[in-house]
């Protein structure tokens, strides 16, 4: 029951949605009903499929940079008491800016094309990457570090054997959140100018009134969507197997 | 299990030490016998463990020496009241932790991994090397960090309360086990079980008063491990009344 549980969700919600259609007999250039929507998505899967293509280069580009970027701004803040003291404020503060509003600059600056996308992306997935790692390496509990300098350790040593790995179910919660946003960096950068790419698609589709098509478009952004933050989760669940907190308390 | 050095005894002197204004200790001595069991009793937030800490050189504050001249550095395992068996690692590279750490390799970390496989069978583990410690129960991983910390092979052993999270069963399974594998090396137990001294320990130290102070050591007869039988467990008692408020002087009349 409970693996049929998302099937039976989403029939519902489509019998819904049909029954709307039918009963408020809207025009389809408003509301197109999901039969004209599934005909939309299998005639035009050649017109879908390379804008697909692009969203999905850029959301992975943009979750693989900013994920990188991300870890090694926490590693570098954990490590560096200097660069605690100057970089973290500017990173707090950053983040009153809302990052959508430079989407337009960044397309004024680095063109229609992939770049801009994986920048706005990048922003995006950047600041909760690196605040949950960083707080995960700040929060080794202090018993495993005692443990290892009584075992004369190496700094670097307690750094890559136990303060990271420490972390890295923090790390994990990090990431999950990036998966979900990455879409939205992409697509809000596609919106405000670009030349291929589903959100290109969706706007294209809305201005010619072909809702059915913003529509499959919307359905096939909402499928990679989850599909990107499955993805990340098994891989974590597999890399992260242990309980996020010590066995007892320290 | 014999050291493979000869365990040297340990001086510790502390002139003075505060924490936020109020004085902890004062013109402490501390005195820790060759090859000896010494334990450390007194009441919780006295400085028991701040005490241990300052001979494993957590704390700055203490004067240490070691009577053979040679620097303490590297000569310490140190064994805390939780298990700190790392969650990400198997029960035997936890063992091996210490030498990982230390980025030992090759021929010299394949003979420690064959004494940590050795020292798991000791204690019971053998059929858990790969097991994570979540798969363990209590009494498991506390066996493990004991076990991990005889791996480290240091003449010198600190533990601070290390079987205080145990039911009592397990406890007394574990202090014999303890008592064993710890003979011929510097010992320094802080636990708050005065059974559990008088068990284990070949002098008892009782720490007390506002700054903390040794009392005179305290030797049980017999070799440790110690069955709790009714002379024992009538020092016992004695202890208990001595920790709980009673007038000091019977302590050293007792031995």
């Amino acid at each position: 029951m409970s693996r049929l549980r998302p099937l039976l969700i989403a029939l519902g919600l489509l019998a819904a949605w049909q029954a709307l259609t039918w009963a408020t007999g809207v025009p389809p250039y408003i509301l197109p009903d999901p039969l004209r929507v599934a005909r939309a998505l299998w005639g035009r899967a050649d017109l879908i499929l390379p804008h697909a293509a692009t969203t999905a280069l850029e959301i992975l580009s943009g979750l693989a940079i900013g994920t990188a970027l991300g870890s090694a701004s926490a590693l570098l803040l954990a490590a560096s008491r200097r660069a605690r003291e100057w970089v973290l404020p500017m990173l707090v503060v950053s983040q009153a800016l809302p990052v959508f509003a430079l989407a337009p600059l960044l397309v004024l600056w680095l063109g229609y094309g992939l770049p801009s996308k994986v920048a706005m992306a990048v922003l995006i997935i950047y600041f909760p990457v690196t605040a949950a790692f960083f707080d995960g390496l700040r929060r080794t509990p202090e018993g495993w570090i005692e443990l290892a300098r009584v075992m004369d350790a190496r700094p670097a040593a307690i750094l890559w054997r136990i303060r990271v790995p420490a972390a890295l179910p923090a790390f994990a919660s990090g990431l999950r959140v990036a998966a979900a946003v990455a879409p939205i960096g992409a697509i809000v950068g596609e919106w405000v100018g670009s030349s291929s790419g589903l959100g290109y698609l969706m706007l294209h589709a809305n201005a010619r009134m072909q809702t059915d098509l913003l529509f499959a478009s919307l359905f096939v952004l909402c499928l990679m969507a989850l599909f990107l933050w499955y993805a990340v989760d098994r891989l974590l669940r597999r890399f992260v197997a242990w309980p996020s907190e010590p066995l007892h308390p320290i | 299990m014999r050291p493979a050095d000869p365990a040297p005894a340990v001086h510790l002197e502390v002139e003075r030490l505060a924490f936020e204004g109020r004085t902890l200790m004062e013109g402490l001595v501390l005195d820790l016998p060759a090859g000896r069991t010494t334990c450390l009793l007194g009441p919780s937030g006295i400085g028991k463990s701040t005490l241990l800490r300052l001979v494993a050189g957590l704390l700055p504050g203490a004067v240490r020496s070691a009577s053979d001249g040679l620097p303490l550095e590297g000569r310490i395992a140190w064994m805390a009241q939780s298990d700190l068996l790392l969650p990400w690692l198997s029960v035997e590279d936890n063992l091996l932790l210490g030498f990982r750490l230390r980025g030992v390799r090759g021929a010299e970390l394949r003979r420690a991994r064959e004494r940590a496989r050795e020292l798991l069978g000791r204690v019971g583990l053998a059929e858990r090397a790969r097991a994570l410690p979540h798969q363990l129960s209590g009494g498991m991983r506390q066996r493990a960090a004991l076990a991990r910390t005889l791996v480290e092979d240091r003449p010198i052993v600190l533990m601070d309360e290390p079987f205080s999270a145990l039911d009592a069963i397990t406890r007394y399974r574990l202090q014999d086990l303890a008592a064993e594998l710890l003979a011929d090396r510097t010992v320094l137990l802080v636990t708050h079980s005065p059974l559990e001294a008088l068990r284990l320990g070949h002098e008892v130290r009782v720490l007390d008063g506002a700054p903390a102070r040794l009392g005179p050591p305290l030797r049980p007869q017999g070799a440790p491990p110690r069955t709790a039988d009714p002379a024992l467990l009538a020092l016992e008692a004695r202890l208990l009344e001595e920790l709980a408020g009673a007038p000091r002087p019977t302590l050293g009349a007792v031995a």
